[in-house]
Formats: C-alpha cells, structure tokens, sequence
C-alpha cells in the first residue's frame, strides 16, 4: 500500500464514524455499469507495485543506457556547469512541495524569490518588467505573440517569423496560435550571411510584429539594432527570442536600435537547468511597465501587510484565467516555478562577472571548435558571420553516417540542418560551452578525421 | 516556520561591488573578437555575494514558505500528495539529467522506454486508445484537447461548430483554452444537487455544439450522476466529450473516463501521479482520446517497433494538430509520474481512490458533526467535498478568508477559498490519501477551535495571520502601485 497510511484499526474506525461497512460502499453514487465495466481484466501492462529498491535497479540500468556521451548538440538546449548550490537548495522539500502561492503569507519564500528574479531576468533582458515563468522558450514565444496581437489595435494581424527562429518553436507558435485569426509570414534568411537583412523587409511594412532572434537558430548574430529600428519606424511591435546566457555578453534587447526591443522571450534553461531529455525548462517574458496588463503569466508584485511590512503577493490577477476566465490573457495556470528557483540561485552564485564569464567561455570555446574543424578538408562553415556559441557546419559527406559513426566513439557531433533546411545540404550545427576543455575539442576534431578517412570522405 | 520576526533582505542588498564566488568563474581569454556595437556595454543586476551568503539566502527563503514537505496541504483540486522522494533520486540519475533532448534514437532508449510504457499505462487506466505526453500542464493539455476537438469537426467538414459548453462550476482554465483554441464558451448551470442541469443542456446543445468540458467528479466535490445522459445528449448531437483529469485522483483504477464516454482528456501528473508541484509547476498535461481522435494527438510521441523506441513526428502523423512544446514537453515530469505508477502497480492506483475518498468522507463526517455545513449535505463526498460559510458569515460576521488565513497560524495549509464560485464562502477541502488519520482529527479539531474563537474573540480571525513572516497583505495596492522588479536607486 504505497504511500497510504491507514492501518486496519484506522480504516475500522473511520468507516464506522462515516457510517458505511466498507469503503466500496463511498462509491455508490458512482451508476454500477461504470464501476462493473472498469472492473480490472487482468492488466497488460500495469504490472504490480515494485519496492523503491527493484526500481532503483531497473532506473539505473535505463539511465546507464543514455549516460557516458559528449555532447556537442546545442540547438535550443544548453550543457553548462550547475553549480552543487543550485539544486541542493532548489530540491528542498519547502520549494520543491510547495505549490502557486495563493497563500501569500504563507509563501514569502518563494514569491521573495520570484520577486528576485523577475528583477533579475528582467534587467539581463534591460527591460523593465518581467513574468514569473512560462512553460518553455517556443511557447513564450507563442505567447509573445498573442501578446502583441492584444496590444496591436490591428484586427488582421501580420506576425513576421525570420527562418532564422528555431525550427521547433516556429512549430510551435503556428499550432498555438493557429484559430486566432493571425497569419505567420515567414522571412527568408540572407544565404551568403545565414541572417535576415533589413532590406528583405521592406514590402511588409502593415505588419503587426517582427520577431527578432539572438542569437539565431544557426548561432549567428543578427542586426538587431537596424532590425528594430525599422521595425518601430513602421509601428512594428519588436519581439526578441533571446538566449539568456549570451545576454550577459551581447546587447540585450532593451537596448535594440533607438528604443529597444518591446517584448523579450526566450527559454531559461541555459541559466542552471539540466538537459533531462528536453524538460522540465522554463519559458522566460519581459516588456515594457506600460504593457504589464496586457502580459501573461503569473506575476509577483511587492506590497505591505496590515502593518507596513513589506511582503509579496502574487498580483495583477484579474488577467488570469481563474477569474477572468473566457476573457483572460491566456489560459496558463501551472507554470515552471521550481526551474525558476532554480536559476534565480544559479544567477545569484555566478553574479554579473560569472555569467559573463561562461557566456564568453562558450564563444571562445565555440571559436577554438571552428577554427580547428576549418583545417579539416571536405568542411566548412556555412556563414561567415559573428557568432555566439553556436556553429553550422556544411560536410561533403552524409551527416547521417557521420552522426551515426561518432555515436560510436560516445561523441554527439550536433544536430542535423536536413530535414529543417534541406537547401543546407549536409550540415550540422555544432555547440561548445564551457564545460567542454580543449582535450574535448581536440578528441572530437580528431575523431570526426578518422571517421572521415575511414569512410574514404576526405582525399 | 519560527522566524516570524526575522526579517528577510532583498538579494541586492547582501551584494557588494567586486565580490564574486571564485571556484564557479570558467577561466576565458582576454581577447573578444566580437564587434564592440553587438556587445553588453553595462552589467545586468544580479547579486555579487559569496556562496554561503547565497546558500544561506535561498535556505531562509525556503524556511518562510508552507510545503506538504512540512504542512498538511488540503488545497482542493490540487492534490497535495506526498512527493515520493526515491521518485525524485531516481528521476536524477546522471543518465537522465545529462541527456541531450536531440540525441540520436539510439542515445536515447532508455529514457524512451520509460516514456512509452508511461503511454501504455495511462492509455490502461483511461480506457483510451492514444496518448500523447507532451503538453506541459492542465491547461495546455486542455489546449490540446479542444485544438483535436476542432481538427476533428473540420475534417468532417463540420464547420458549424463554434462552441464549446462548459458548466459554470468548471475551472478557469476551461473556458480560457477553449476560447485559445477560437471557440465560443457557452456556460450552462448546476442543479441544487451539484449535477449539470440536464434541461439547461438539452436547450444549449445543437448543430452549433462542437463538444463539452467537464470534470468528474466535478470541481464540486460531488460525483456527476447524470454523465452517461450527457454522453447521450452530446454524442447524439453531433459533440465530443473533454474529461478534465484534474479530478483524476478520486476514480484512479475504479472506474475509467472512456466508459463514461469520454473521447478524450487530460491528466494532471502533478496531481494525480505525485510529482512536484514546485512551488507552481513544473506539471504535465498529457492527453489520452478515443480512436477517432488518436490522428490528430500533438507530436512527439514514442513507439515501439522491433523492440527499438522511436520517435513519432509529422512525417508519422500528417492530421497532428502539431508541436506544443520546443522538444517533448517537461520529459523530466514524465519520468517520475512513470516512476510513481511503477511503485503503485495496478492494486496501489485503485487504493488511491479508495484512500483519497475514505479521508474525506472522513473528514467530511467529522466536520458536519461538528456543525459545519456541507455545500451537499445529501451527497458523497468523492476525494474532496466543499464546505460553506455562509451562515457564518451572516451570524458571525467571519469569512472563508478569514477562517483560511487562521488556519495558517496554527500550521495548516488552508483548503482552495472561494472556488467554486457558485458556492458562497466556500472552501474546497482535499485531503489526499496519503494523510494519517491523527492528521485529519488535527485539522478538524483546529477548524471546531477556529469557530470557537469566531464567537468568542472574532478578530482573531479577521486579523490573522498573526504568527507568519508577514500579516495580512494588501493586494489592491499590490495591483494599483505595480512593484514587480527592485530597484537598486531606490532600495527596500
């Protein structure tokens, strides 16, 4: 009986308080053609309960069967160093337990905490506010969408979507918000510079947003700043989809072009979440002060109690779905408040200098990568570009075979560009952070030319 | 929480210019070979403190909040179950925390394995076809839901259908998610004996009806009599079914969404299959439907051929309404609700409803014995029922906000107030199954002594909290003065 405390004197004595003579009897408002028709067949695939102990065996031989790789896959999910603090804290049971804080007085911990890092994220964004949390980078920026639409008097709404955006989150925001009456107008990428010009806009001028990513899918820098302006002088809304670690680097959106981006998206992982096969993650979604009631999510402001102590509370609530209902600003209850948590600690142990640090430490490594794959015959980079830490890599050769063949050796080379841009041909993008040392580097460089020569690809 | 008078500094006020936790800085070269113009000119605001000073921060921090970890919890409709922690351990194995959401199918078994038998097991315990585990909460597997709903009608060519019934006790996010997926809501009213109102839905329903969201046991605490005469009423018309699952946790293992004629649905893992709830998410949302409906499931999903686990994308199913998250949804939830059902096994799931129910006919008993009044005094309670406060209210001049707020100075997490609204004064009250019977005569013996003082010293309750961090709060000014970031210049 896991989990389930009673002992027969227990379930004798409550049953008799209740007045019943067995707990079957509770379900008897229940119609009897339904609990007769549920009556367990044998189970086919529910086998029964395991001890903690069988299933520690069981978990670890699956776990050991994804361990041991070296993984230069980047694409939208991040491996860097997590400090020990970071999910130490996070895991106690006071956070880990706890659930929305409704009960404000007894939630100060953890609305402190978002209150925290809302300013947090909100000022490596440079805006001036931010939510507590979205579910992940593609649907905050579905949400950023909607966002805008309501803040945009346009009833045709025009979205500007670069080919540039992750091809996941693209997905994503077109299943999203796919019955809203909007339509995602897709912007071709520069082939030579792997960006999107300012130029190749300028037919679209009626639309409602444009959606500006940095860096973008394939590592590249974007022109944010002419990209902005243009977008502002045509009374375009400008949303960023943003990588959070390189903001501590590169220009944030806050501070695009004249007057800085309008909403700022993108997904939180990279500050302090592991990979874990894609989630739990959280999205992250700043704006402008002006716009705070037009923002979705949950949101924590700070106030005082009856006796002028200050306290938080979750606030500006009648946006939200549990008393606006029909009309709320998105149907969001849960979001991803243990993730938060735990990147507020990650960006508190790290500060200002260490963020930048593993934000450079990427770059450099990412640039170590590349200089040494360019020696290698039969590769080479597809955008001569400034990039973050993040590289595609165009190959003469199948990439399938070659992802396969270093599989072997426990290194993952990147992910593939062919089934999202197939005009790519062969290519790979490629991802070095900080946690990978030049021994990495160097075994994975020295791998990928020995599989090349054995498969006759080079010379 | 004991520090009642300690006070709680803002991050930025322990941090000092300068000062950095050394052995988490990566070394880096001096060089950058970045254009000055695509660079951060001026640092973001984030704290400079040593480590212990971040460890102690966040440790307080935790130490200032209400956990199941540390309090009964019987918020209504949120099933605040134990949390197994060898779930937890097991789920952060190396193996899993390292491993790259776009690995290689072949980098990937293990955790794919897990995922799809998770499938298999809760398409068993819906009586469902399909599952698909990607939404990553209630609300988006409700999205989810009614998006199959449309895509469903649309490929029949059945246009017409623009609206989606909901009773007026559903929670907030079912009408919120329909209206996200471009329907009308239509709402239609619950009987004095907490069930939809059959008349009201037979008058509602049409060519126009596309489906209805329902909860059973419905958010009322009581058990929906009537369902297989909706199911009819519905069905006949033309509509579809949508089970909120959130209520899951009083049916587990007896009886099964698809008998009751679901099409399709979602469940709550965090609710249901006690994964965290984490001080507000992460959840998972996965929708298990009926054979019409399993074309359209959102991607990705896992399948089984030749004893190798593969993914299934858009190529596998073009009719998918599509990708809801960047990879596949909160993969980490996943596994520990799969980890959950594992140590449960089949027997353990039926004691869940069992249990959950016993305790709060229980509590339920014991309460109206002491005066209480039940929303439904005539019903079963199902795993939660609803207390009202109404004739307190009037006789006493107390409100279920002051009764909750009094329940936290004597270390109880108070039950859902004010939903639903149709109730006035109410609180929700779901104890769990996993909650001791000495627990349950402790929470009511406080609630009897709570309306004791209600009588005797009144402002007890209308200024409590008395014995948490902070008193009251006040959220109008909240609202009306937005403070949502620090503000360095202008201090606490």
């Amino acid at each position: 009986m896991p989990f389930i405390p009673h002992t027969p004197a227990n379930i004798k004595t409550m049953l008799d308080t209740i007045g019943v003579n067995q707990i079957n009897d509770l379900f008897n408002e229940i119609p009897t053609e339904l609990t007769q028709s549920s009556q367990p067949q044998p189970s086919r695939h529910i086998s029964s309960g395991l001890t903690e102990m069988e299933l520690a065996l069981l978990m670890q031989a699956r776990a050991k069967q994804d361990a041991g790789r070296l993984c230069f896959i980047g694409a939208g999910a991040y491996e860097h160093y997590i400090p020990a603090a970071v999910w130490d804290i996070a895991t106690r049971g006071e956070f880990m337990t706890a659930y929305t804080p409704y009960q404000a007085e007894a939630s100060q911990g953890l609305l402190q905490l978002f209150y925290e890092y809302q300013t947090m994220m909100a000022s490596l964004m440079a805006m001036e506010i931010s939510n507590a949390s979205l579910y992940d980078g593609a649907s905050a920026l579905a949400e950023a969408v909607l966002m805008a639409v309501r803040l945009s008097a346009n009833k045709q709404s025009v979205i500007l979507m670069p080919t540039t955006i992750h091809p996941h989150y693209c997905q994503t925001v077109r299943t999203i918000v796919e019955q809203q009456h909007l339509t995602l107008h897709d912007v071709a990428y520069d082939k030579a510079t792997g960006k999107v010009t300012a130029a190749s806009l300028s037919t679209l001028e009626s639309a409602t947003a444009l959606v500006i990513p940095q860096p973008n899918f394939f590592g590249v820098l974007e022109e944010v700043d002419a990209l902005t302006d243009w977008a502002h002088q045509h009374n375009i809304l400008v949303i960023a989809v943003t990588n959070p670690i390189a903001m501590a680097l590169l220009k944030p959106p806050g501070q695009w072009g004249q007057q800085g981006a309008d909403i700022a998206c993108g997904d939180g992982q990279a500050l302090g979440i592991p990979l874990a096969s894609g989630g739990p993650y959280y999205g992250f979604l700043c704006t402008r002060k002006k716009f705070a009631r037009q923002m979705p999510g949950r949101i924590i402001g700070r106030t005082t109690d009856l006796e002028g102590k200050p306290g938080f509370v979750l606030t500006l609530q009648a946006r939200e779905q549990h008393i606006r209902r029909a009309k709320a600003t998105s149907n969001i209850c849960t979001n991803q408040g243990l993730m938060v948590t735990a990147s507020t600690i990650y960006m508190s142990l790290l500060g200002p200098e260490g963020l930048r640090r593993v934000a450079l430490a990427s770059h450099q490594n990412t640039r170590l990568l590349c200089e040494q794959l360019r020696t290698i015959p039969g590769i080479q980079l597809l955008f001569p570009s400034h990039y973050f830490h993040e590289i595609a890599i165009q190959f003469a050769t199948p990439v399938e075979e070659i992802l396969q063949n270093l599989a072997k050796k426990h290194i993952q080379a990147g992910f593939s560009l062919k089934k999202a841009y197939p005009e790519l041909g062969n290519a790979l993008l490629i991802c070095a952070t900080e946690t990978k040392t030049a021994e990495n580097i160097a075994l994975f460089v020295d791998t990928l030319k020995e599989c090349l020569r054995e498969h006759d690809y080079v010379e | 929480m004991s520090n009642k008078n300690k006070k709680s500094p803002i991050i930025f006020e322990l941090s000092q210019p300068g000062r950095i936790a050394k052995s988490l800085q990566p070394h880096i070269a001096d060089n950058i070979d970045l254009p000055t113009h695509t660079l951060r000119q001026t640092a973001p605001l984030l704290p400079e403190i040593s480590e212990l000073q971040a460890v102690r921060h966040f440790t307080r921090l935790s130490q200032r909040n209400f956990s199941i970890d540390t309090q009964f919890y019987p918020l209504g409709s949120c099933t605040m179950k134990y949390n197994p922690r060898g779930v937890h351990r097991l789920a952060s194995l190396e193996g899993f925390l390292q491993h790259h959401p776009l690995s290689l199918e072949e980098d990937s078994q293990g955790f794919m394995a897990c995922a799809y038998e998770l499938q298999e097991i809760l398409k068993e315990i819906t009586g469902m076809h399909a599952v698909s585990l990607t939404p990553m909460a209630g609300a988006q597997g409700e999205f989810a839901g009614v998006a199959m709903i449309r895509a469903y009608h649309q490929a029949k060519g059945d246009t017409a259908r623009d609206e989606i019934l909901v009773p007026d006790a559903a929670h907030g996010t079912n009408p919120a998610s329909a209206v996200q997926c471009g329907f009308k809501v239509r709402e239609i009213p619950t009987d004095a004996q907490g069930n939809v109102n059959i008349q009201e839905l037979q008058k509602a329903v049409g060519p126009k009806t596309a489906g209805i969201m329902l909860t059973n046991p419905s958010t009322l605490g009581v058990f929906e009599k009537n369902i297989l005469d909706i199911a009819l009423i519905i069905h006949q018309c033309g509509g579809l079914l949508y089970y909120d699952g959130a209520n899951f946790n009083a049916i587990i293992g007896k009886i099964r969404p698809s008998d009751m004629g679901f099409d399709v649905m979602h469940l709550n893992l965090h609710k249901t299959f006690a994964t965290p709830h984490g001080g507000g998410g992460p959840g998972a949302g996965p929708v298990a439907v009926n054979a019409r409906l399993a074309p359209y499931l959102p991607i990705p999903m896992v399948a089984k051929e030749n004893q190798h686990y593969r993914w299934l994308t858009e190529q596998d199913r073009p009719q998918t309404i599509g990708r809801l998250s960047t990879f596949m949804g909160n993969a980490g939830i996943i596994l520990r609700a799969y980890l959950y059902a594992r140590l449960l096994g089949r027997e353990g799931m039926q004691r869940v409803a069992e249990f959950a129910t016993l305790n709060a006919n229980y509590l339920l008993t014991r309460l109206k014995a002491a005066g209480f009044t039940a929303a439904f005094p005539q019903r079963r309670a199902t795993h939660e029922f609803i207390i009202t406060l109404k004739n307190e209210a009037k006789t006493l001049h107390i409100t279920a906000l002051d009764v909750a707020k009094r329940l936290l100075d004597y270390g109880f997490h108070s039950p859902t107030m004010y939903f639903p609204l149709l109730v006035p004064e109410c609180l929700l009250i779901e104890p769990t199954e996993t909650e001791a019977k000495e627990t349950l005569d402790m929470f009511a013996d406080t609630l009897i002594a709570i309306m004791k003082e209600a009588e005797t010293q009144p402002e007890l309750l209308k200024q409590a909290p008395h014995t948490l961090p902070v008193r009251r709060l006040d959220e109008v000014k909240a609202a009306r003065e937005l403070d949502l970031v620090y503000d360095v210049t202008r201090g606490a």
